[in-house]
């Protein structure tokens, strides 16, 4: 039962530092990139447009995107982690 | 063949689709009237949470309403798809472990109170309504514009459709209709934005259009010229407060809006529920990258082949003459000079557009047969339908799961609580169809404030039910009532001009934060209230710390 606790509250703290890192860049993205320093970076030039314009009508939603993707494979790697660690816990016969 | 007659039938053909699925997906008990029996394939759940997610109004008004707030409009870029990042890694996978059938249901059982769930349900009835008043009416407006049928005809058409799906079908029924109704969304919206962007830049894919070329900065040039501002510098239409306030009243309210959370009860497994999450923001974030690049090539064509040209010529440009009949454009030769005239002073100002028009005109600008426009009318539709499904089973599971059988009648039997499911459901219709006709003057604001609701009332709750432990049920109770009353109330102030016919405004606004984005206070009111409150009286029963944590684990597969 102990061991079972403590896994379990490894895998929560895991979890949180997975979702925490990921909400970091997604502030940073939206909040910091988009809108706090969106007069500083339209001076940074994108291609055919500026580097905000860019972030603020395609890149962010992109970003999102690629953060909800790595947030679902991290978690899939981590409850398989669990899994095998669960067979390996009841195989030494806790 | 005459436009209206083909989308007449291209329209026809979709809605016997929709009830041939609603037939299929008969719902034969509570658990797959109210959560699809848990069988909805990930992808699948991805593409129906997109369809309920995108509304008639999203659909036809966005590219618009960008076009006309140029860089500004990240406000609703952003703050409609960035809250699907917090859905998915701070809710979804954790209730649907919880896995019963709603959101006052979580809140209910979590807070181990009756209160608490009564409340959530108050939040859920008052954020879907506001809801799915402008739904119902968007079924009407697209009614009218294609098919030249009367709004209130048209409306009662789409009641009747919807009510076959959802009564028969419930929750399976709904969810199957909606992935249906994505596919058709998605395919009206990209032809025509293809087709410009074809067009315009030579280049088919409209995201890459719209940054490789030259059209975005073309389009910068001509609109200063005429006075409107740089359309790719920021704040130009807004200030840097709001345009933070309300992006972030907006993602924290898509993470608290009941239709949306109970899609994530509907898979198999905690681990598809957080495929879902992926499925769902690709799906959405294919129309959101779509939208500004109609807005602004058709803003581009709008401007640059009609602006200083003859009135007379400009006149009998098919497609002008034909929206101008419809009274969504106006010219007005105000100098008398025998040229169009566009500027952003309005006093000189002689051509008058309304928002819509860049997407419903954007098919013929582009020269696409009327195939297309028929398609369009039938993705328009499909988005009204869509979101106005999701929004009827949220509201009326609310009332006949969380206040009929698990506040009023906890003995009640399958059959009972299928009947009252159907029953209130069907009466919901009614209701939303009555306001759809009678719309209250501010339809189309009143979505927004939704938003502002869900994240000061709704979204804090569900938050803190699952990573604080420590979250009683007066600290919750205490955050919800608070945020959702001083909400409301700062609404209610800043739109009496609007609501009761004030002068002026009984407040301007609160320290600059205007109502879109009052429910950010809100929010932090919720947080403060609920965190000083639960610490001050004791904490939560020991079952109560062990659902918790139980839902905090991974199903074991």
């Amino acid at each position: 039962m102990e061991n079972q606790k403590k896994a379990q509250q490894s895998y929560w703290n895991k979890n949180l530092k997975i979702i925490s890192s990921l909400l970091a860049i997604w502030a940073s993205v939206s909040y910091v990139a988009v809108i706090l320093l969106g007069d500083v970076l339209s001076g940074v030039s994108f291609f055919g447009v500026t580097l905000s314009f860019w972030l603020a009508h395609q890149g962010a939603i992109l970003v999102f995107v690629g953060i909800i993707i790595v947030y679902v494979l991290c978690m899939d790697l981590l409850d398989k982690d669990v899994s095998i660690k669960r067979t390996e816990s009841t195989k030494g016969g806790v | 063949m005459s436009t209206e007659f083909l989308t007449l039938i291209v329209v026809a053909i979709t809605f016997s689709l929709y009830i041939y699925i609603g037939w299929r997906a008969k719902a034969k008990d509570t658990k797959s009237f109210f959560v699809a029996g848990n069988d909805i394939p990930a992808i699948a759940n991805g593409a129906a949470i997109a369809a309920d997610w995108m509304s008639a109004a999203s659909f036809i008004s966005m590219a618009g309403l960008i076009s006309f707030l140029g860089y500004d409009g990240t406000v609703y870029l952003m703050g409609w798809t960035g809250g699907y990042v917090l859905l998915t890694l701070l809710l979804a996978p954790y209730l649907r472990k919880f896995g019963r059938f709603t959101v006052p249901d979580f809140i209910g059982d979590r807070y181990y109170s009756n209160s608490a769930r009564v409340i959530a349900v108050v939040a859920t009835i008052i954020v879907s309504l506001t809801y799915v008043a402008g739904q119902m009416r968007g079924v009407g407006i697209v009614f009218s514009r294609y098919l030249q049928v009367d709004i209130t005809t048209g409306i009662i058409i789409g009641m009747v459709i919807i009510s076959f799906f959802s009564v028969v079908g419930g929750m399976k029924g709904i969810t199957w209709t909606q992935v249906a109704q994505y596919s058709i969304l998605m395919l009206a919206y990209l032809i025509p934005a293809v087709a410009i962007s074809l067009k315009l830049t030579g280049i088919p894919i409209p995201q890459l259009a719209l940054t490789f070329s030259d059209i975005a900065e073309r389009l910068t040039g001509i609109q200063s010229e005429l006075g409107f501002g740089e359309y790719i510098a920021p704040f130009q239409n807004l200030s840097k407060l709001n345009v933070f306030m309300v992006t972030m009243a907006l993602m924290m309210g898509t993470a608290g809006l009941p239709h949306v959370i109970i899609r994530f009860y509907t898979v198999k497994t905690v681990r598809a529920a957080r495929w879902s999450g992926v499925w769902a923001i690709i799906f959405i974030a294919l129309l959101y990258t779509t939208a500004p690049t109609v807005g602004a090539f058709a803003k581009y064509n709008l401007i640059q082949s009609l602006n200083q040209q003859p009135i007379q010529q400009v006149r009998e440009m098919d497609w002008v003459s034909k929206w101008e009949t419809t009274g969504l454009l106006q010219i007005e030769d105000k100098n008398a000079d025998g040229l169009l005239n566009i500027s952003a002073n309005e006093d000189t100002n002689e051509l008058k557009i309304d928002h819509d028009i860049i997407v419903l005109s954007t098919p013929e600008v582009a020269g696409l047969r009327p195939i297309i426009i028929a398609l369009v009318a039938a993705g328009g539709l499909a988005a009204a339908l869509s979101t106005a499904s999701g929004l009827l089973i949220a509201m009326s599971s609310a009332i006949s799961h969380d206040l009929y059988y698990r506040i009023y009648k906890p003995d009640a039997t399958e059959k009972e609580r299928m009947l009252v499911a159907r029953l209130v459901i069907f009466i919901t219709v009614l209701i939303a169809g009555w306001f759809g006709i009678n719309p209250p003057g501010f339809v189309g604001e009143v979505v927004a404030f939704a938003f502002g609701i869900a994240a000061a009332s709704i979204f804090p709750a569900l938050l803190m039910g699952i990573f604080d432990k420590r979250m009683n049920r007066e600290g919750a109770t205490a955050g919800m009532i608070n945020g959702l009353v001083f909400t409301i109330a700062m609404i209610l102030m800043m739109q009496s001009q609007q609501l009761f016919g004030t002068e002026k405004p009984m407040l301007d606004s609160f320290f600059g934060i205007n109502a879109q984005g009052i429910g950010v206070v809100g929010m932090l009111i919720n947080f403060a209230t609920a965190f000083l409150a639960s610490r001050g009286t004791p904490p939560p029963p020991k079952e109560i710390v062990q659902l918790v944590e139980n839902i905090r684990m991974p199903s074991s597969d």
